[in-house]
Order: structure tokens, then sequence, then C-alpha cells
């Protein structure tokens, strides 16, 4: 069943289309296009949403203020890319700065109602008032636009033929290369989380506490400090989205809402505290996002809203969720 | 049924009586603005807030959706009303438009209810979350139904008997019965075998359904009654307003519902109006204190420090403060 899907997908992919199928559903470079878009988009949103659910898994708090990281850490990378010029920096500093953030909101809100999940909840939407308000007053209701490194520009010719002309001549498709960076980026964020999570102490540490908290500390781990760092990883993980995002669309006022439904759907999906779940729910939505505004562009977000509904009738707790 | 009334309302401590005739003469001192823009809409703010009390109060379910059943109520009454968008507006009477209005607004809740129960705790606080932000930008990309970012202006009020219930008096008279009614619903239901059901779901739902209760059946009907207190105020504020637009629904209107209804208090039905009032006096005169353009900041500050300091709300800080003025309390009940 996979298998036949899989290979229909390359079919789709890499041949050449009949005309049949293109009178059925369109030019083939309009599928390409969107799949790759709802790829990088997918990608995107794993970045954001396996913080999310990382910081979940552990500790169940639930950090509505999770947009409003991953927007400051837009913003925080804007300002620093812009004034020193180089990206990469900006990238670096967007993700060391908001790690210190999360950590400092573990220590100072968390850890005072831990196990009260209500008030966590609450506590952290006012954060995200206050964020959000302080924000605008900082950077106004501009969009702000990144330009990536030379290095990273301008669109390159894909593998995939769109359409062999009368003539003979072979049309390749072309597409952004930073776009493919960005799915490159969630792929190393990705292995790299699944490395640390699975094949490290710390993370051996972490996964123990996500299974029985108490147990961990019994053992003599120092179960705060494991606390913060995760805090730490989960909200640099959303300042560093905030910069590949914001390159990759824009950065604006309200952007913090759209990164937190996205987190939230991704992770109610997928799975709250599962990374691999996260990247299912990240992939599904991602691709119904952009394949909804390609093909019916009204009723994309209902697509989304209907997977989230199919997915909570079926397997309440998400698709990797235990 | 009728007994449990009479026995609500002989129930009704002075002190209530005493507000709701201070209440009914608030509009003859005060002017027009008072009148509206601080006392009805308050009243409209604290019924949204209600509808959330009933659900988060007594049965332990915080919907942040309800702003959007209220919403969508205010959407029935511009599609099938009158409008000046030259967009749908069916230009059907009153008579039928507000019931229609408030049935969709009901409907929508136990919709959501059907949905957020399979859930519970953060869990159903992030699900309605995600419902709303949906509705929200569905709304506001759908141009057949909804009329998409612009919504709908020019909604005309109802004349009863020929009185325009937009105008100040009318208007504010029948806030305070759509907030009187419902309170009164409320503590009549709150002590009914279904409220008492409700409290237990919330206690101890596996006790519940051990007991044979349905306790799905239980939430969601306490969505649709929600609903039907959350789409009444919709109508409301679309009689105030004359127009609806995504903005009405918006995430952050969602969230101040919420802020509204903790910092109000949440253990008691009046709870979320005193918040509403607190809410409207600082959005209309925290100009005077502050940048009008850091609202937002008062508003998150104070939400932030009566989660910090009274997880009671308002209500829980006047406890507080009568408990301390008089320490010793002769007990008028046996313990035992």
């Amino acid at each position: 069943m996979a298998l036949v899907a899989a290979a229909i997908l390359l079919w789709l992919v890499f041949a050449v289309w009949p005309d049949w199928l293109i009178d059925a559903i369109g030019r083939k470079k309009t599928f390409v296009t969107t799949l790759f878009n709802g790829l990088t988009l997918a990608g995107l949103y794993f970045l954001v949403a396996s913080g999310f659910t990382l910081i979940f898994g552990l500790m169940r708090n639930v950090n509505l203020a999770h947009g409003s990281l991953y927007l400051l850490g837009g913003y925080i990378g804007y300002e620093v890319s812009t004034r020193s010029g180089s990206w990469i920096l900006g990238v670096v500093v967007a993700f060391v700065a908001l790690a210190v953030i999360g950590a400092v909101l573990q220590v100072v809100v968390f850890r005072r109602m831990q196990g009260d999940d209500l008030r966590q909840t609450l506590v952290t939407i006012g954060i995200s008032i206050i964020a959000a308000d302080l924000m605008l007053a900082a950077w106004g209701g501009t969009t702000y636009q990144f330009t990536p490194p030379d290095a990273l520009f301008g669109a390159v010719e894909l593998p995939i033929i769109s359409v062999v002309k009368a003539s003979g001549a072979m049309v390749m498709i072309k597409y952004p290369f930073y776009r493919l960076f960005v799915l490159g980026i969630a792929i190393v964020v990705g292995v790299g989380l699944w490395i640390l999570l699975n094949r490290t102490r710390i993370g051996m540490m972490i996964r123990a506490g996500v299974d029985d908290r108490e147990m961990l500390a019994a053992t003599g781990v120092n179960v705060d400090l494991v606390f913060v760092l995760v805090f730490a990883i989960g909200a640099g993980l959303a300042g560093l989205a905030g910069v590949i995002g914001g390159t990759a669309l824009s950065i604006a006022p309200g952007e913090d809402v759209r990164y937190l439904l996205a987190s939230l759907v991704v992770v109610i999906v997928g799975g709250m505290g599962s990374i691999s779940g996260a990247a299912i729910g990240a992939l599904l939505i991602g691709l119904a996002e952009q394949f909804g505004l390609a093909y019916f562009p009204t009723y994309g977000v209902v697509l989304t809203f209907l997977i989230m509904i199919v997915v909570l009738a079926v397997r309440p707790q998400g698709i990797m969720g235990k | 049924m009728i007994a449990g009334v009479v026995k609500t309302i002989s129930g009704v401590r002075p002190a209530w009586w005493v507000a709701l005739v201070l209440l009914i003469l608030f509009p003859f001192p005060a002017n027009d603005f008072f009148t509206v823009q601080i006392g009805a809409y308050s009243m409209i703010l604290g019924l949204i807030g209600l509808s959330l009390m009933i659900l988060a109060g007594y049965g332990g379910m915080v919907s942040l959706a309800q702003l959007t059943a209220a919403g969508l109520a205010a959407y029935v009454v511009a599609i099938f009303g009158v409008n000046s968008n030259d967009v749908l507006g069916f230009g059907w009477s009153w008579w039928i438009v507000a019931p229609l209005a408030i049935a969709v607004g009901t409907l929508f809740s136990a919709l959501v209810g059907l949905i957020a129960v399979r859930t519970s705790g953060i869990y159903m606080i992030m699900i309605t979350l995600a419902i709303a932000v949906s509705v929200f930008f569905f709304a506001r990309q759908n141009y057949e139904v909804f009329n998409g970012f612009t919504g709908y202006a020019g909604i005309t009020a109802p004349h009863i008997a020929g009185v325009d219930m937009r105008a100040p008096l009318p208007f504010y008279y029948l806030s305070l019965i759509g907030a009187v009614f419902f309170l009164a619903v409320t503590a009549f239901v709150e002590g009914s075998p279904f409220g008492l059901a409700l409290q237990a779901t919330r206690d101890n739902p596996r006790r519940v359904a051990a007991l044979g209760y349905s306790v799905t059946a239980i939430r969601v009907f306490a969505f649709a009654l929600a609903g039907v207190v959350a789409a009444t105020a919709g109508v409301l504020l679309v009689i105030l307003n004359g127009r609806v637009s995504p903005g009405t629904i918006g995430v952050d209107v969602a969230i101040d519902i919420l802020v509204i209804a903790v910092v109000g208090g949440l253990r008691h039905p009046v709870g979320p109006f005193l918040g509403a009032l607190a809410f409207v006096l600082l959005e209309n005169f925290a100009i005077d204190l502050i940048d009008r353009e850091r609202f937002n900041t008062v508003i998150g500050a104070a939400f932030l420090l009566v989660i910090f300091f009274s997880p009671d709300g308002l209500l829980g800080l006047w406890q507080k403060l009568s408990d301390r003025i008089k320490p010793i309390q002769t007990p008028t009940k046996s313990e035992h």
C-alpha cells in the first residue's frame, strides 16, 4: 500500500505527464512546485513544533508563548544580520538569545508552578500578550524581509522535467535554492535531535524523564538542570526557526499566532511529546496547507482543520502519541 | 422544576436585589457613553465570559472557542438580516433571525464540545484555540458567506413596538435582561441534577461514569448550554455595533475573554461580569494613565498579577479581604 503510493508519487514527480493527466489536475509545474513548497513549509513547521513538543514531552509545560519566541527570534536575527551583514551570525545569535530567554522562563516562571497545567498555560498566554505588544512597540507593524547569503540566493534547476517542447527540448523545473536549504536544515535538526535523544547520555536522561520524572530524580540526576536544558533547546529552536522562516517568508506582527497555531496543530496531529510525531504532523500539515492553497484556495485552512478532526476522532492522542 | 425556580428566587440574598435595583437605576445618573460603552458592553463581554465560566468553573473545561460561537451568531444576524454590503442579507424579520442566530451559535458550541471532550485539560485549550483560529482564518478568506476581510456592516437593529433597540436606554435594558436572565439560569442550573452531574464530572469523571452517567453527554450538553449564552451575547453585540468582521472573532479577542473570566473569577457566575467591567474600565481609561498603544501590556500584566497572586480572580481577592476583616466567624452550619 505505502509502496504503491510512493511509486505513484515518484512517477508523478519524475515522469513527463501525459495530456490526460494535465487535463485532469493541471500543469506538472504547479504540482511539483506545490509539493516542494509543502515540504519546505513542513520543514519550517517541524523546526518550530519540535521545540514545542520536546518541552511538553518532558515537562508537561504547554508553552503558549512559543509563537512569541519564534517572532522574537526573527526580529533579533533581523537586527543582528542587517547590522553585522552576516546572516549566519543572525541565526546563531537568535538561537543563543532565545535559548537564554527560554532558560530564564523555565527558572523564573515554570519552576514556580510545576504540575499546575492550567496556571502555566494561562501564564504563558499572559506572557505572549505582553510580548506581542512590546514587540509591536519595538519593531512596529511593518513587515521585515531578510536577504539570505549570496550562496543560498537564486534558483536551481531540479533534475525534474516539466514539459518536453515540440522541438524536443526539455524544460526543467526551477526552484529557489534557499527553500531547499530550509528543508535541509529541518532534516539536519531532526537527525540531530534524534541522535541527541537516542545516542547520548543527556538524551537518555531526557527520555527517562519523559517516562518517569521521579525515578530519574531518584537515580541522582539533577532533573532541574535537564529541564532547563530542554527548555533552552526548545526555545532556541523556535528562535532559529524565526530567522530561517523569516528569510523564506517574512516577519511581521501576527506571525507569532500563526506559528503557535501551526505548532499546536502539528503536535495535536503528530502526538504530543514525540519528535517523530512532530515530523509526521509537520509533513501532513505543510503539504495540506500548500496543496489546499494551490488547488482550492479558500478552503486550505479547512483542510488542515479536517486532518485534525479526523486524527482526533480516530486517535485522540495523535498519530505517534502514547 | 417550578419548585426549583421558586427556591432559587427565594434563595437570592438581599444584596443581589440591591445590586439589581442599582443596575436598573444606573442609566439615569449616567450619560449615554457610560450607559452603553461601559454598562451594556461590560454585560455583553460578561455574558461571553459567563459562557466560558460555565464550562471552566463547573465542568473544568477551558474553551477558547466561545467567542467564536458568539461571533458566528453575529454573522448569522448579518447574513439573514439586513446589511449594507450587498452580500447576502436576506432581510428576514428579527423574530426569526435572532432565534436562528442563537441556534447556530449553540450548535457550533455543541460541535466544538463533541470534538473537544475527547480530550481534557491543556489539550482541550489547545484544540479549542486551534478551532477558534481556524474559523477566524476561514472567515477572513471566505467571501461567499463571510464576506472575507471586510465582513458585514450597516446591520440594522430591531425595532420592538416602535422602539429602536440600538438607542442607549433600550439597549442597556436589553443587555441587562440578558445578563440577569442568564445569571439566574446559571444559578438555577448549578443546583439542578444536570449541574451537579457536571460538577461531578469535573471532580471525578471516572466515578460519574461508574454511576451510569454518560460523561460525554453531560459535557457536550454543557457546551450547548454555554453556546446559548455566548450566542445571545453575539446577537447583542451585533445590535450594538451594527457590524461584524473576522476581527470580531480574532484570537486576541478570544484571549481577552479568557482574561476577563479568569481575572473576574471562575468560581461564581458573577465573576466574569466583574472581570468584564474591570476590563472595559481599563480599556477606556487606561489612556489617561499610560499610552493607549500599550493597552495590551497593561492587560497582560494585570492578568499575570491575578494568576500569580489570586488564582480565584477578583472574587477570590474579595473573599480574602472579607475574611481578613472579620477573622472570627460564627459557624452557621455544623460540620458533621
